[in-house]
């Protein structure tokens, strides 16, 4: 039987010269095909004795097994010069813009009230909404705040009829919310706070006719004003993120809270006015029904848009409401 | 409340200066303002006498002038003033003064040598106009400071007082404040009754006692009605910011910047018989001070003589019976109305005056017959004259009930500790008179407070005496529960933040709106009007978020933005029957390209469908879109949306006319929902997974163009075909292949068993199955 170690060195010659995956191919038939060289060998068995048939038999794989080796180290190498090639094709400019997505934003009141429901919501103060068209009732009345009291005279309030007007305050949400609670047999404590819309006849650079109150009240066995005023100064502090800042309270006039006391906050080395509060007045207890022996609260009103200019720098009111985009995206 | 510092330093002895007097007062309670010096800084100004003026050799409109300023020799000095004269007493700056906003130096004036400069009251910043020298008094000493003699080191406080506080609407009341803040001694003027040397008196009646329980009046008679009013009392009134009109005026305006006690004079010539203080009778008109003339209601209290009204009792007198140059007898008013009678009056009249703000607020009526004895005086001083007998007629004067202070109460509502003497000493500050049994003290406020009713006024009455900067801050210590967390609730922050993320920015409109957008674009002729709106185009509520976002759009497109996704949340207003109804709308707008321009994108204007995966985002697949019209939107684009056959809201193109109307380039949509229908949603339940692999068949129906797709899926749905988990329309089709009138539209139909391999044999049943209900319900057709 001829020696056929000289076709290990022929075949990866040829399989080297494939340069596709089909030239391969066809290198292969040429040796390992149905009547390839080695195919052929193999068949030539039979016709050797029996005696040498194992030798050679063993001679001719080993020649095979070369010859595969060498066909597949081909074709993983043939396969990696394809794909490199088709990867260099795929190749991108990575730095071209990303594909555009349309970006909304919230208003920066929204951002503000969502900040102001956080931090109450994390000592456990649920949120309290009323009607925007009020009843003289709950907005003055029921807040202590008689016919013809000259107090009515600080809210330039917008009517709709003899006995309904557009909230002035936030604070009508007191008596409502302590009024159906009541009403549901809850009985205090009770922790809210009521954000919202209000209304005064006044526009100004300084005053916008709608605006945004938030109301908090805390009513329950123990409260006191110096808990009002730690209440208030934890908040602060926690909105604008500055341990330093400071509260002070001035005594001062609502006609549903007494003792009364204007907020003002220490603010780069003066003061600012940034709300009232004080003690919920025992009439407005009567007006719902709870004992103000038993019971005491607090209540106090933030100016929604003063937090947001002083916590974003905004120097204009009137921003707010001009709903000018190239405003507004800035605070997305 | 303005007035000038020193008065009322005049009164109360404190040593703190202007700043921490400002600030004492701010921190109890009276809060200050503004204060603001009545001169600015200048110095080395005195009074000066011009001995001599000569006209300046090569000067028209100049004088050479030789002035005394009290030193050795006169000074020379050029002045250009056209009253500069030999005699006049006026204000010099002498060499080396500051002036406001400039310096004195020795200057050569035209070739003459001038050592200093006369000065007008403009130049030494004590008035914005003058037209000449500031001429002074003759009793002006020649060589005073001139800051000295003109009082201008002084401040103009005013006072933004809460209504509450009526008894510091008066220098006296405020000096007796400022005694109790801090302690300092306060020194009133004594007023001693008027020797009464007349003998004729007026007769008073008071039908209405129970509105008038105080009136106090007097005849003064020969007096000088010209007289001047004193400077003193001039400058004080000024620097009150009133201004000097003739001294009876002025005298009875000094009263009751001093003590409160608002007061009238009336010409007694002009009176006609008794004085009588009742209602108005119906139809009863009256010529006022300021010219107006009224008519009066029946609920309005006037001071009347034998014919009629001759004054608005605690507002303003009339015109007819004042005081004028010529009057020689007067009968002075001093009395008591009560707040309530008074409150509301001069709203509803528009005549706010100092009277009716001090008696609505609550004047003291301890002090009626005082004041009366204190203008007295001061008209007996200035305009001569002889007094009659003060007649007086006293009611039923208000009684201030003692009211009761538990020191344990006082602690606990401030959360101070408070020492029981501190408190008395407070309380005696404040001039209160109290009996103190244990640790309650029963106070007895005096009259001039109206604001002493209840236990919590004391409380704040010593909260603000101590110092609110006294009470700590302390955190309250509550029992721990947890809020309740409703899952089948969203939150309003989570429709935003859905908003947000579809390219939507957010905005904040006015409630109020104008009617015409009401009326023209949302078809409403009714809307809720304000009875006082601030300007025409926001007269009535809002009933859609719309037009709000419509202005915005035009307000953005001004600006170049021609990409515009807006989204509000906010209340809408209707009113049912006689009651107002409020809902909370989420509302959008969408306008310009789907996409931002970029290089990878195509520019397609945004459509309906675009817009209305953005409201399904919110309220879920559950909703149907039934066609519908609207006013506001383009009659074929437009759908009304339904949840569970109840509508929720709009979704569809502007119309065109209003396309037109706003002149918007571009096509804009709009949808709206209530806010209460997409917030609420189910709990997720478990449905089994089947382990077994779905069968999808596709099927293609040829039916009507008119028949709505959500109708055929709905009616799929509804029929519940066994195996049929879900179908979805994935291609429609009209024109070539297709007859006219109808449409193709391609199905998948997703099929699936939990319990066993589907079949072919089981997938074709259920097309079947299909194909015959379309053709029932909608005559629909297997498309070949």
């Amino acid at each position: 039987m001829a020696d056929l170690t000289h076709l290990i060195a022929e075949a990866a010659a040829d399989f080297s010269n494939s340069a596709s995956m089909n030239d391969l191919e066809i290198a292969k038939a040429k040796y390992l095909g149905k009547s390839g060289l080695l195919t052929d060998a193999l068949k030539g068995l039979g016709k050797l004795s029996a005696e040498e048939r194992p030798a050679a038999g063993a001679a001719i794989n080993v020649v095979k097994q070369a010859v595969e080796a060498s066909l597949n180290a081909r074709r993983e190498a043939i396969l990696n010069a394809e794909q490199a090639k088709q990867l260099a094709q795929e190749s991108i400019d990575v730095s071209l813009p990303a594909r555009a997505q349309s970006q909304g934003g919230l208003h920066p009141v929204t951002l503000t009230l969502k900040r102001v429901e956080q931090l109450f919501h994390s000592i456990g103060f649920e949120v309290a909404t009323g009607p925007e068209i009020e009843t003289d009732f709950y907005n003055f009345t029921a807040l202590n705040i008689p016919e013809d009291h000259p107090a009515r005279a600080m809210h330039d309030t917008f009517y709709i009829d003899e006995a309904n007007v557009l909230r002035t305050h936030t604070s009508p949400v007191q008596a409502r919310y302590m009024e159906n609670a009541l009403k549901n047999n809850q009985t205090p404590p009770f922790k809210i706070i009521a954000p919202g819309r209000v209304y005064r006849v006044d526009s100004d650079a300084t005053h916008s006719p709608m605006f945004h109150q938030v109301e908090g009240l805390w009513v329950d066995e123990n409260i006191s004003f110096a808990n009002l005023k730690g209440v208030v100064q934890d908040f602060l502090q926690k909105f604008f993120e500055r341990d330093d800042l400071t509260v002070r309270f001035r005594p001062s006039f609502f006609p549903f809270t007494e003792p009364s006391a204007e907020m003002d906050m220490s603010w780069n080395g003066g003061w600012l006015e940034i709300g009232g509060c004080g003690m919920v007045h025992p009439e407005v207890f009567k007006h719902v029904n709870i004992d103000s022996e038993k019971y005491r609260g607090f209540a106090f009103g933030l100016g929604v848009e003063r937090l947001t200019m002083l916590r974003y720098g905004v120097n204009d009111l009137r921003h707010f409401f001009n709903n000018d985009l190239r405003f507004l995206s800035q605070f997305r | 409340m303005q007035f000038s510092e020193n008065w009322l330093r005049s009164l109360v002895n404190t040593d703190l200066d202007s700043q921490a007097l400002s600030h004492a007062l701010t921190m109890a309670g009276l809060e200050v303002e503004e204060m603001e010096p009545v001169a600015a800084p200048f110095s080395k100004v005195v009074v000066a006498k011009i001995l001599s003026a000569e006209k300046h050799p090569d000067a028209d409109r100049l004088q050479v002038c030789k002035v005394d300023v009290g030193l050795a020799e006169p000074l020379q000095i050029v002045c250009g003033a056209p009253n500069a004269r030999a005699g006049l007493l006026a204000p010099c700056a002498l060499v080396g003064a500051e002036l406001p906003g400039f310096a004195i130096k020795q200057a050569k004036v035209r070739g003459v040598e001038s050592f200093g400069m006369m000065c007008s009251s403009k130049e030494l910043g004590i008035s914005d106009e003058a037209t000449g020298l500031l001429e002074l008094d003759s009793d002006a000493v020649v060589g005073q400071d001139i800051r000295e003699h003109l009082d201008l080191n002084d401040h103009l406080f005013t006072l933004k007082l809460t209504p509450n506080r009526s008894d510091c609407l008066s220098l006296v009341g405020i000096a007796r404040d400022v005694g109790a803040i801090t302690g300092a001694a306060t020194s009133f003027e004594e007023i001693n009754p008027a020797v009464v040397e007349l003998q004729q008196t007026k007769n008073v009646t008071v039908t209405e006692a129970t509105a008038c329980p105080r009136y106090a009046g007097r005849l003064v008679s020969g007096i000088n009605a010209k007289a001047a009013t004193p400077a003193w009392m001039v400058k004080r009134l000024e620097r009150s910011g009133l201004r000097s009109i003739s001294a009876v005026v002025d005298i009875t305006n000094y009263v009751l910047l001093a003590l409160g006690q608002p007061m009238h004079a009336f010409d007694a010539a002009k009176l006609n018989g008794d004085i009588n203080v009742r209602f108005a009778k119906t139809g009863e008109s009256l010529e006022l001070l300021n010219d107006s003339t009224i008519e009066m209601k029946a609920d309005d209290l006037v001071i009347a003589d034998a014919q009629g009204a001759v004054a608005l009792a605690g507002i303003m007198g009339g015109k007819p019976t004042s005081v004028t140059d010529e009057t020689t007898d007067v009968f002075l008013e001093s009395a008591f109305f009560v707040p309530s009678v008074i409150a509301g009056k001069a709203r509803r009249l528009g005549l706010s005056t100092d009277s009716s703000y001090r008696f609505e607020r609550g004047v003291d009526f301890g002090n009626t017959r005082n004041a009366l004895e204190y203008a007295t005086a001061l008209i007996l001083e200035v305009c001569g004259g002889k007094a009659g007998a003060v007649v007086e007629v006293i009611g039923t004067l208000p009684v201030r009930q003692p009211v009761q202070l538990r020191m344990q109460r006082l602690i606990s509502v401030l959360g101070v500790s408070l020492e029981q003497e501190k408190v008395a000493q407070l309380l005696a500050q404040l001039g209160f008179s109290y009996a103190v049994a244990g640790d309650v003290f029963t106070v007895t406020p005096p009259s001039y407070r109206f604001d002493i009713t209840i236990e919590e006024d004391l409380i704040e009455e010593v909260a603000r005496l101590h110092g609110y900067d006294h009470i700590p801050a302390t955190p309250p210590v509550a029992a721990l529960t947890m809020l309740a967390a409703p899952e089948r609730q969203l939150h309003l922050n989570q429709v935003r933040a859905t908003l947000v993320a579809a390219g939507y920015q957010e905005v904040v409109t006015y409630s109020f709106v104008d009617e015409s957008w009401e009326r023209d674009l949302l078809g409403n002729n009714a809307p809720i009007k304000l009875k006082n709106p601030i300007a025409s185009n926001l007269s009535v509520m809002r009933t859609s978020l719309w037009g709000g976002l419509l202005e915005t759009l035009c307000y953005n497109l001004n600006r170049k933005q021609d990409r515009t996704f807006l989204f509000e949340i906010g209340a809408i207003f209707h009113q049912l029957a006689d009651a107002y109804h409020e809902s909370t709308r989420i509302s959008g707008l969408a306008y310009g390209s789907a996409k931002p321009e970029q290089w990878s994108a195509t520019n397609a204007e945004i459509d309906f469908f675009d817009v209305k995966a953005n409201v399904e985002a919110l309220v879920g697949k559950e909703c149907s879109y039934e066609k519908a019209e609207h006013s506001a939107l383009h009659p074929g684009q437009s759908a009304k949306i339904l949840l569970n056959g109840k509508a929720i809201g709009w979704l569809g193109k502007l119309h065109p006319k209003w396309q037109q109307h706003y002149e918007l380039p571009k096509n804009t949509y709009l949808f709206e929902l209530d806010a209460s229908a997409v917030l609420s949603r189910q709990l997720p339940t478990y449905q089994e997974v089947s382990k077994l692999l779905p069968v999808r068949r596709d099927v293609a129906i040829v039916l009507d163009e008119n028949i709505a797709v959500e109708t055929v899926l709905s009616a799929i749905r509804k029929a519940s075909i066994p195996l049929v988990q879900d179908v979805a329309l994935f291609d429609l089709y009209q024109g070539k292949g297709i007859a006219e009138n109808k449409k193709s539209l391609a199905l998948s139909v997703l099929m699936h068993d939990t319990q066993k391999t589907l079949t072919d044999n089981d997938a074709d049943t259920v097309i079947t199955n299909l194909l015959q209900l379309l053709q029932t319900n909608f005559d629909a057709v297997l498309r070949n």
